[in-house]
């Protein structure tokens, strides 16, 4: 874990937006990843039931 | 046992409220942010935090919906920039407002009373147009490209003027007014602005819709990253709470998007315009909870807008299924994982 506590607020503050940027970045291509796999079959299951 | 500094139960709750949150924002393109600083507020959770892990909450969404338009939407990026000023101002005074009443112990009163007024209002609006637009569906309105105010306000030439991507100029006075007029709401209530910021950035500064609605967007990119950055300098933001809230709402927010391609919008804007009225409603309960010392009215505010949010999601999916068991149309925004 990296220790930010000593970090000037500034800095602090900035590794926080870079933080929520990146979680952002991840979350919209994981879960694409997901949905281009899982769709068809979720579209498929729900057109069966 | 405790992950991301939240038990178990409280990230859960996040993560699930996020999720609901990602769907109307993915579904109506807005109702993402309005709804955070008041489920954080009835949780007990202080103005300054609740504002500020709702702003950063704010920044991440406006990234992935940037990202998800950046192919297709429209941006000024001049008149972005040019408004950046008067966004990072505002949202300043905001900040300093919700500290001032922090100061006297009304931040919470105060906040809470300005999202009571504020999600009633726009619960009405999407009531009301609704209900008129199931009276004259027929009645369609064609959209001016620019509006009549627009074109008014714009001829007034009050410098310094700016030319404009489209080639037209405006005055950097509306500009940094529009900017840091929405930079304050922002700032003081956690949130994008965009119901504020799209129509002013139309009605005021005078840009064709379309560039409007991508232009405000890249706006809330920009009030999010200076709202957790100002925030976040005070050390309020919980990244908890914000990481928590992402996770659902990026979920949500692809599955809301891709039920606009099997749903017609006019099917179940009621129900999000009762909801938000349920939510203006539960946020009232939870101040009058405070005010009489009752704790169980903050329980019912809770469940109140939280089984609100729940039952709109419910209804998007009730109709999302029913529309793919009867239509043969293609999931094709979804299927591409661009959308």
């Amino acid at each position: 874990m990296i220790e930010v506590v000593a970090l000037p607020q500034t800095v602090q503050a900035a590794l926080l937006v870079v933080v929520v940027l990146l979680e952002a970045i991840v979350f919209y291509v994981g879960y694409g990843a997901v949905e281009r796999i899982a769709a068809p079959s979720v579209i498929g299951t729900i057109e069966n039931a | 046992m405790e992950l991301l500094g939240l038990s178990v139960a409280l990230l859960a709750l996040f993560v699930a409220f996020g999720f609901m949150v990602g769907v109307f924002f993915g579904f109506f393109g807005m109702g993402g942010s309005f709804l955070v600083t008041p489920a954080l507020l009835i949780l007990g959770y202080p103005a300054p935090v609740a504002i500020g892990s709702s702003m950063a909450f704010v920044f991440g969404t406006a990234v992935i919906a940037t990202m998800k338009h950046h192919d297709v939407g429209q941006v000024d990026y001049k008149l972005g920039a040019l408004m950046f000023v008067g966004i990072a101002l505002g949202i300043e005074a905001g900040k300093m407002l919700v500290y001032g009443l922090e100061a006297i112990g009304r931040a919470e009163l105060v906040v809470g009373i300005a999202y009571v007024l504020l999600l009633a209002a726009i619960g009405a609006i999407f009531v009301r147009n609704a209900v008129r637009q199931e009276a004259d569906d027929q009645d369609a309105d064609v959209e001016e490209d620019i509006p009549e105010i627009a074109r008014k306000i714009k001829s007034y030439d009050v410098p310094p003027m700016v030319t404009l991507t489209d080639g037209s100029k405006a005055s950097m006075w509306t500009i940094s007014g529009v900017g840091g007029g929405v930079g304050v709401v922002s700032g003081f209530l956690g949130v994008g602005g965009g119901f504020i910021r799209m129509p002013a950035i139309y009605y005021l500064i005078g840009i064709p819709l379309a560039a409007a609605v991508g232009t405000s967007l890249f706006g809330a990119l920009m009030s999010g990253a200076v709202g957790a950055f100002t925030y976040g300098l005070d050390g309020v933001v919980d990244l908890g709470i914000v990481t928590a809230l992402l996770a659902g709402s990026a979920l949500g927010a692809r599955i809301g998007s891709a039920a606009t391609a099997y749903i017609d919008e006019s099917d179940v804007t009621i129900y999000f315009g009762i909801m938000l009225l349920l939510a203006s409603a539960a946020v009232a309960l939870g101040e009058l909870a405070t005010w009489l010392a009752l704790p169980i009215l903050d329980a019912a505010s809770f469940v109140l807008l939280v089984g609100s949010s729940a039952f709109v999601t419910a209804v998007i999916f009730y109709y999302g299924a029913q529309a793919v068991r009867t239509s043969d149309r293609q999931p094709a925004v979804s299927a591409r994982g661009d959308d």
